[in-house]
């Protein structure tokens, strides 16, 4: 089953997925994808993740313009709602 | 991602494979039940993909358990995206992840290109193109998790290589290497392979109509290949052992296009 929903569930399972794809550095709401050394496939894996975990779809349109992790956190919560 | 050393791609693989199934579409006959009973035999769990001939798919899903392995048969017609959508839940939920994806369903609808209908000209391009799109988009979100997958593209010796009457097959196939290039370019660094396997005139229902023909004459190996030939060739490609091949098409035409 999908978990729930909430910021504070997006941010801990988005944050322990880009640790855990080595991300470089701290990941915190404000670090940008290029300051983490993630890369567009990063970002589709991430994707990926946010499916399995929550069942929100993001295309790419949708991951194409993301510059930070909290804008990303934001993305997910916006689209489940 | 920088980190990983060796040059930021997937750490060469050892024999472990993660836990997954293999997908074969078209698997109901011919060389997609073939590379179906393979891939089984390699340890594989297995989904037997159909679209219209479900008795075929049982058949090939039930010699698979015969010889102790896991197989499953599941019906999609793979030009429609929404149903391929159906059949990665279907057997994810039942077998795990899809991670050695077989795109193998195809068809042919001959004649010279003037002759082509529109009906002729999409249904070819739907299957055998549109098709392995739908699969592969589907399949690769689970394959870069796992930082493991193998697609093998069941493409032909025709469309590098012009053979009249079939315009519409050619563009199919041709179009069908071209994408396996650029998405083994795309997720390499992954542990995703993408390769081809082109065969050239094997013993199927698809061609049974055109053995005849003087085109034993043409191979030099002077005879048709198997499925099992060809199926040989995709069990490799899926296996750990080429986990540095990919981007190819491996031709399987007993020298036809030598
Ligand atoms: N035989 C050859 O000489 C040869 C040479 C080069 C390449 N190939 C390629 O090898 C592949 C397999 O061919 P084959 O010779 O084994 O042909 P086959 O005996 O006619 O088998 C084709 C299989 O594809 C399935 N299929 C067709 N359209 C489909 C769709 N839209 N969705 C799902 N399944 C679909 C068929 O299932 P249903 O009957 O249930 O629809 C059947 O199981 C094809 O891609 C073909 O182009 C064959």
């Amino acid at each position: 089953m999908a978990t729930a929903v909430t910021t504070e569930s997006v941010e801990s399972k988005l944050f322990a997925a880009l640790k855990e794809m080595g991300a470089e550095g701290e990941v915190t709401r404000e670090a940008t994808f290029e300051q983490l050394d993630v890369d567009s496939l990063d970002l589709v894996e991430l994707a990926q993740v946010v499916e399995d975990e929550f069942g929100v779809e993001l295309g790419g349109d949708d991951v194409k313009d993301l510059q930070t992790v909290g804008e990303a956190v934001d993305l997910v919560v916006a689209k489940a709602a | 991602m920088a980190e990983r050393g060796n040059g930021g791609g997937a750490k060469p693989e050892t024999a472990e494979r993660p836990r997954g199934c293999a997908l074969v579409t078209g698997a109901s006959r011919g060389i997609g039940a073939a590379s179906a009973r393979a891939l089984a035999r390699e340890g594989w769990p297995t989904v037997v993909n159909y679209r219209s001939d479900a008795s075929g798919a049982d058949r090939v899903a039930a010699e698979i358990a015969d010889a102790g392995g896991r197989a499953l048969a599941l019906q999609a017609d793979v030009s429609d995206p929404d149903r391929v959508k159906g059949l990665f839940a279907s057997a994810e939920a039942e077998l795990g992840p899809v991670l050695c994806l077989v795109n193998n369903a195809g068809m042919r609808a001959d004649g010279l290109s003037p002759q082509i209908t529109d009906e002729q000209w999409r249904a070819v391009l739907d299957a055998n193109l549109d098709g392995a799109f739908h699969t592969t988009r589907a399949a690769l979100g689970g394959m870069l998790r796992a930082r493991f997958g193998r697609i093998v593209n069941i493409a032909s010796v025709v469309g590098p290589r012009a053979n009249p009457g079939q315009a519409n097959y050619a563009a199919s196939k041709a179009g069908l290497i071209g994408m396996t290039r650029t998405v083994a370019a795309e997720v390499a660094r992954r542990g995703v392979t993408v390769n081809a396997v082109a065969p050239g005139l094997v013993e199927t229902k698809l061609t049974e109509d055109v053995a005849g023909n003087g085109l034993l004459e043409r191979i030099p190996a002077r005879r048709a290949g198997t499925p099992e030939e060809v199926a040989a060739c995709v069990r490799f490609l899926a296996s750990t052992d080429a986990a540095y091949v990919t981007g190819t098409t491996l031709t399987v035409d007993g020298g036809m296009s030598a």
